[in-house]
């Protein structure tokens, strides 16, 4: 088994990028690639593509070392990695570069659904007649099997897709997920677009995590442009980013609750949500605090009265958020709800590289802030909780510590913000040459890759961006297969995977 | 539990005062509610979310709404779970062409009288998604729409803004029809 480092140096450096390396090799380089994904020694951050070339991001187990390998696709193709985590990512590259990936069996469009009137948007694009095509779902055989299709209009408030389980009476055999709903062509929008406006399009690739994919986006181009970001702008970006975790976490264990019918807990849990986004607009200006991260620093500053009113939050959520865990925990009717329901064993997390809670839940010990690491996460103290036990019990209790650990966090930040300005001037880009950058961070519901070449007019020439969710949503169809439908719910909502960060 | 239950019971709800009602929504409403629609509907209204492809914001605000401290449901508004059972289609999102289908289909499941209300920069012209190939733009181009509320996103205050100016158009209307009813022959 080759080591990250020698395929890094067996392949052709390409000098541009930071921080990662990112070398290209040749076919035997990919294949063998390939195979250390498929053997668990690396794990795969990231698969894309552009006319001509295919992207891959991985981490290496052992050393946590990054990197990006390319492949030069000949006659626009490429080997399928045989990797299943990465099936829906070659779909997708097909579908919107039109490299197609040998030796995948499945040759369904994922996110083109023969409606854009056009092909490979993100490649050599040409027109194609509009032809809506019936989606052939994976067929389930047996004596009383009957199918229930949901979506892509649900019966909630929550974002377009399709479900179509396969039951036995009430016991589901097969669920099949069909994406792509809410693709709006966001990379190609990206494309030739001003650092701003890309940035401000990263912000709305999944709302509920926009601090997050700003971050990421804003990392990639400070990397790639070499912008020192002065060290206030580092410190408060944490500060948005915990509490954006804060405020999903909250919204997530209300409504997982909500989703077994102990309306008590949604509605509790939706009162501290809602004084973290009150919260949030005091201090940054916006709810969601969109567009406050940006390339080069931050768009605003903590107000003179933001400290103390970040401390009363805190102090709000410790005195009511213990009697909430504490209800959770001696709920017995609740319990039997969440407990053993939508088990994701190890071997699954591991092989798919899930992040986030789902990840954690099933004892994959991966948090983006440690690992690769990123400002000012390098010096904090906290902790990163992990369980074994992979069902909807365990992905509560991890959102639970979570909150905990975010509540310290915010009070660790608080005392050291350092002085200063929180805007860099774009650094003077001048080279003839395009360059990239790359980024990790990590958002409430897992780790977000952020891609990015910026060309040498200084507008961004190409971005790619890649949700959680791609690694989760296959696990959900794994973990549903033997629970009863009436759970559906309570598993959907414990993953809690975005769509539109999916669909892009 | 009965500890919580019992504070609760105790320190009476947290639910804050309702805002006033936009005077831009009245206005985009005037002509748009018809007096026969009017009639056959009380001072309630029930509300079926639809999201064209939005980045989930919007859904995040909405969802607020029915939060204690919002709580929509006092208003007479409430969100149902299918479009046979809505007045009203409250929809996001710059309209992806893989959800146009969708979209139509939901709007001709729904019932007459029924309005639709466009929530968000997205749904009013495609927002910052305006010009993509992936998205048909503002929702006005699939469904008609009587009435838009801007914002990205709009906040719990000014989607309650819209919605009671959509209720209380409704509602007024109703009863003006009922007086001239009454002063008839």
């Amino acid at each position: 088994m080759q080591s990250l480092r020698a395929a890094i140096l067996g392949g052709a450096l390409h000098q541009e990028q930071r921080p990662w390396p990112r070398t290209v090799v040749g076919l035997e380089g990919w294949q063998q690639a390939a195979q250390s994904l498929r053997s668990g020694a690396w794990a795969l951050l990231g698969l894309w593509g552009e006319p001509g070339l295919a992207h891959m991001a991985v981490i290496e187990g052992e050393t946590n070392e990054c990197a990006v390998l390319s492949l030069a696709c000949e006659a626009n193709r490429f080997p399928s990695l045989g990797h299943p985590p990465a099936i829906r990512l070659e779909r997708a590259m097909r579908d919107l570069v039109g490299l197609v990936p040998e030796g995948l069996d499945d040759a369904r469009a994922w996110l083109d659904h023969g409606k854009w009137g056009l092909c490979h948007p993100l490649g050599q694009a040409r027109h194609a007649l509009a032809a809506p095509h019936a989606y052939a779902f994976l067929p389930a055989e047996g004596e009383s099997l009957h199918q229930i299709p949901v979506g892509p209009v649900h019966a909630g408030i929550i974002e377009p897709g399709h479900f179509r389980f396969t039951a036995n009476g009430e016991t589901i055999v097969r669920l099949e997920e069909r994406l792509g709903y809410a693709h709006k062509g966001t990379q190609s929008l990206m494309a030739g677009a001003s650092i701003e406006r890309a940035a401000a399009l990263a912000g709305r690739v999944s709302g509920d995590s926009t601090v997050s994919f700003a971050l990421a986006f804003a990392l990639a181009v400070e990397a790639a442009l070499a912008v020192d970001v002065p060290p206030r702008a580092v410190w408060l970006r944490a500060l948005l980013a915990e509490l954006e975790r804060l405020a999903n976490h909250f919204g997530d264990i209300g409504a997982i609750c909500n989703d077994a019918a102990f309306a008590m807990m949604h509605a509790q849990c939706g009162l501290l949500r809602e004084q973290v986004l009150r919260t949030a607009q005091a201090c940054f200006g916006h709810r969601l605090m969109m567009d406050r991260v940006i390339p080069g620093g931050m768009q605003c500053d903590l107000p003179g009265d933001g400290e103390r009113l970040l401390l009363e939050l805190v102090a709000l959520v410790r005195r009511h958020f213990p009697e909430l865990v504490e209800l959770y925990d001696n709920t017995a009717s609740l319990k039997d709800r969440t407990v053993g329901t939508g088990i994701l064993s190890p071997a699954l997390a591991q092989q798919f590289a899930a992040g986030g809670y789902i990840g954690r839940a099933s004892g994959r010990r991966f948090d983006a802030r440690r690992t690769p690491g990123y400002a000012p996460y390098d010096r904090l103290q906290f902790e990163i909780p992990v369980v074994q036990a992979g069902d909807v019990n365990a992905r509560v209790w991890i959102r639970i510590r979570e909150v905990e650990q975010s509540l310290a966090l915010i009070e660790e930040i608080l005392p050291q913000l350092p002085p200063g300005s929180i805007r860099a001037a774009h650094a003077a880009h001048s080279a003839a040459a395009a360059r990239e950058g790359v980024a990790l961070t990590e958002g409430f519901r897992g780790d977000i890759l952020a891609w990015v070449r910026i060309g040498a007019d200084g507008n961004v020439e190409r971005c790619h961006l890649r949700d959680p969710s791609w690694f989760q949503w296959p696990l959900l169809e794994a973990v549903i297969e033997g629970n009863i439908v009436a759970d559906f719910p309570l598993c959907n909502k414990s993953f809690n995977c975005s769509y539109s960060g999916h669909d892009l | 539990m009965r500890r919580l239950l019992l504070k609760n019971f105790v320190h009476g709800p947290l639910t804050e005062v309702a805002p006033a009602i936009d005077d831009a929504a009245v206005a985009e409403l005037a002509s748009r509610v018809q007096q026969t629609a009017r009639k056959r509907l009380g001072r309630t209204l029930a509300i079926r979310e639809v999201d064209a492809g939005s980045c989930n914001g919007c859904e995040l605000e909405i969802h607020a709404l029915s939060n204690v401290l919002y709580d929509l449901e006092r208003f007479g508004l409430r969100f149902v779970a299918s479009p046979r059972h809505a007045d009203v289609l409250l929809v996001t999102g710059p309209v992806t062409h893989n959800m146009r289908e969708a979209l139509e289909r939901t709007y001709r499941a729904t019932p007459d009288p029924k309005w639709v209300v466009a929530v968000g920069d997205c749904a009013r012209d495609g927002g910052m998604f305006a010009g993509s190939y992936a998205c048909v733009g503002p929702v006005s181009a699939v469904v008609p729409v009587d009435l838009h509320i801007p914002g990205c996103p709009p906040s719990p205050l000014a989607l309650l803004k819209g919605l009671l100016a959509l209720l209380e158009s409704v509602s007024a209307g109703m009863t003006q029809v009922r007086t001239e009813q009454e002063e008839g022959p």
